[in-house]
């Protein structure tokens, strides 16, 4: 399964990719509030993943941006025009679902070639233009398969292709590869990332999973309840999370015991102080003060074998290159830390060990 | 080995018998009726196939076929053209109405076709006097034009909505119309498109076999045509049992196996056309 090189002409028949604007964004259904005043910007040609757990509103806000949920309140706007009356099916926004969506009753040539039926253009340069998609996403020799008789990974493929045949501003895709096995899901993720490169198409990629949004987007917006949480590139959304919510949904976070410092923004964890990044949770004088957690990542922990430490190693799993490692604290606080594997000659279960944080702010949360 | 093959032997014998019985049961009275229709087993009379030659040329055989195809084909439009679009608006936009659809269609089944034709007659019969000098007058005269009556449409659209209803509601419940629906309007395609180019040929199956059960309904009802004074084909052929008995069961005769091969065809017609699955 190799991707096809691009065709020249379709990459320059392609319009480049639109400016997408969600301002104010809000959507209830009953009693749940599935956007609460979402603002979003997203540049043209970027590939932005809206990332998040069940129900915090990224598919609410793809479906409005495709035209299928009509927002309460706010307006989506495109390239600076606000869209947010226009039909679907006028909207100029390709889309790839999350259940298999190729019509039936078409092969896999017709499925391509349908929204340029739906455009008016001519039997002969509609089918063509099919064909030369197929061959992009890699299935010139399934064009007469229905999609009963195509894989997963390949009606996935199929639907890509049917997006992109219209060339539009937009390309939706939501949560595409979650009913793919890991294997294909893994060489379609590289596969649409190419293509949106290529094609400098607009993108919003809805995923809970997060290993995929950070592989593959330009820029990632963590969502929480109808909002925003933080919208960066992916190494500053892990190294720099804004909030306590992105940071321990986006990778791994340690909770360290703490105490807020002798001075304003510093806070005393493992012995030290530290400067605090951002300020105390204690802004709404509703959290408790003194007891405060740091939310470090594992791997941000040093561990050193100290017959003297205070802290005890209590388990350690196996992740490869890297190994795992549960310490108790003295307090009776279970920190995550990673450490190569190698030195786990020195560290083995039952360890006593001192543990200790680099000397640079770090994020705080309420205990 | 030997104690397996003595519970199959009385198993075996149990199927076909029962096989048997049930063929006897469907079989027996349609030979008797052919046998009756050409005459077999009449004392001095030989074997003719006069009662099936003749039925072209019998009196009032075409007109009250074309008239009962006439009346078939308008319950057939009204039926598809008012419960498919119904039933996909529910589906799609509102899912809370399902069950009071669901009572609405399956509510004629309750009511027998006597009690039917009982209220439409009285309405035909009130309505004339009622509306004498306007406009309603003029529908309801229009409504029971002996040619093409549309009130016998109406009856009939009402008997079929149960049958119908199932039909459509299986075939629905059987594609993602959700997902297809978006992802036709993704495709540009406007909501007309929609369900004409991608929600129809998916409920191919069970569109034909709507038109087929509703077809069956107009061609064998007589009830309500025969007490509103209308001559269809079944009341055509209660008419000439009494003077051509052969010919009336010949044509009865006729007409299933017509149904069965329409059955064949639309059995045929609703399979989809797909190579075997290679992956």
């Amino acid at each position: 399964m190799t991707l096809q090189i691009v065709e020249p002409e379709t990459s320059d028949r392609t319009r480049t990719g639109a400016t997408v604007e969600f301002r104010g964004l809000r959507r209830s259904f009953g009693a749940t509030t599935a956007l609460d005043g979402l603002d979003l910007t997203v540049e043209p040609g970027e590939l932005v993943a809206l990332l998040g757990p069940s129900g915090c509103g990224k598919t609410t806000a793809l479906r409005t941006l495709a035209g299928f949920e009509r927002p309460d309140a706010g307006t989506v706007l495109v390239d600076g025009e606000d869209i947010t009356a226009v039909p679907a099916h006028r909207r100029d926004a390709g889309m790839v679902f999350q259940s298999y969506s190729l019509f039936p009753h078409l092969t896999a040539l017709d499925n391509v070639a349908f929204g340029l039926r739906m455009s008016g253009i001519g039997k002969a340069e509609r089918r063509a233009r099919a064909a030369e998609l197929l061959d992009l996403v890699g299935l010139p020799q399934h064009a007469g398969r229905y999609p009963h008789q195509l894989s997963g990974g390949q009606q996935q493929r199929i639907a890509l292709a049917r997006a992109l045949a219209l060339r539009p501003r937009v390309l939706l895709l939501d949560e595409p590869l979650s009913a793919l096995d890991a294997k294909v899901r893994l060489t379609l993720r590289e596969e649409i990332r190419r293509l949106q490169k290529q094609l400098g198409i607009t993108t919003f990629f809805v995923t809970h999973d997060q290993e995929e949004a950070l592989s593959m987007a330009d820029r990632v917006a963590v969502m929480r309840a109808g909002k925003l949480e933080q919208c960066a590139p992916p190494a500053e959304l892990y190294a720099r999370p804004s909030t306590a919510f992105v940071a321990e949904f986006v990778g791994v976070m340690s909770r360290i015991p703490a105490r807020p410092g002798p001075d304003d923004g510093t806070v005393q964890v493992l012995g030290r102080t530290l400067p605090v990044d951002g300020r105390l949770p204690d802004a709404d004088g509703t959290a408790d003060v003194d007891a405060v957690d740091v939310l470090v990542r594992p791997e941000a922990v040093e561990v050193a074998a100290d017959e003297e430490g205070t802290s005890r190693i209590v388990g350690a799993s196996f992740l490869g290159a890297t190994t795992r490692l549960a310490v108790r604290l003295a307090d009776g606080a279970e920190v995550t830390a990673d450490v190569p594997t190698h030195a786990m000659a020195t560290l083995p279960v039952g360890a006593a060990v001192t543990l200790t944080l680099p000397d640079r702010p770090v994020l705080v949360d309420a205990r | 080995m030997a104690r397996l093959s003595t519970f199959r032997f009385p198993f075996r014998f149990g199927r076909a018998a029962v096989l048997l019985l049930a063929g006897a049961y469907f079989l027996v009275p349609l030979a008797c009726a052919v046998a009756f229709s050409i005459g077999a087993g009449v004392p001095g009379r030989s074997v003719s196939f006069d009662a099936y030659t003749g039925v072209i040329g019998a009196d009032g055989f075409t007109d009250s076929l074309t008239l009962t195809l006439k009346l078939a084909a308008a319950t057939i439009a009204l039926v598809l053209g008012l419960l498919v679009p119904a039933l996909v608006t529910v589906r799609l936009a509102a899912p809370g109405l399902r069950t009071l659809v669901e009572i609405v269609c399956l509510l004629p089944l309750v009511v027998p076709a006597v009690a039917l034709v009982a209220g439409i007659s009285a309405v035909l019969r009130w309505g004339p006097d009622h509306f004498a000098g306007t406009p309603i007058f003029h529908v309801l005269v229009a409504l029971q034009d002996p040619n093409f009556p549309v009130v016998l449409v109406l009856a009939y659209t009402l008997m079929a909505l149960p049958l119908a209803y199932r039909m459509l509601d299986t075939g629905l419940a059987a594609i993602d119309l959700r997902v297809l629906v978006e992802a036709a309007r993704a495709c540009r395609a406007s909501w007309p498109r929609t369900l004409w180019q991608v929600v129809l040929p998916n409920l191919r199956g069970a569109l034909l076999n709507t038109a087929f059960l509703t077809l069956a309904l107009v061609l064998g009802e007589y009830t309500v045509a025969a007490i509103l004074g209308y001559r269809p084909f079944a009341v055509w052929i209660l008419a000439i049992s009494g003077s051509q008995a052969q010919m009336s069961v010949a044509v009865s005769v006729m007409g299933l196996l017509f149904t069965w091969v329409l059955l064949l065809v639309i059995a045929t017609a609703g399979r989809t056309r797909r190579p075997k699955e290679t992956s």
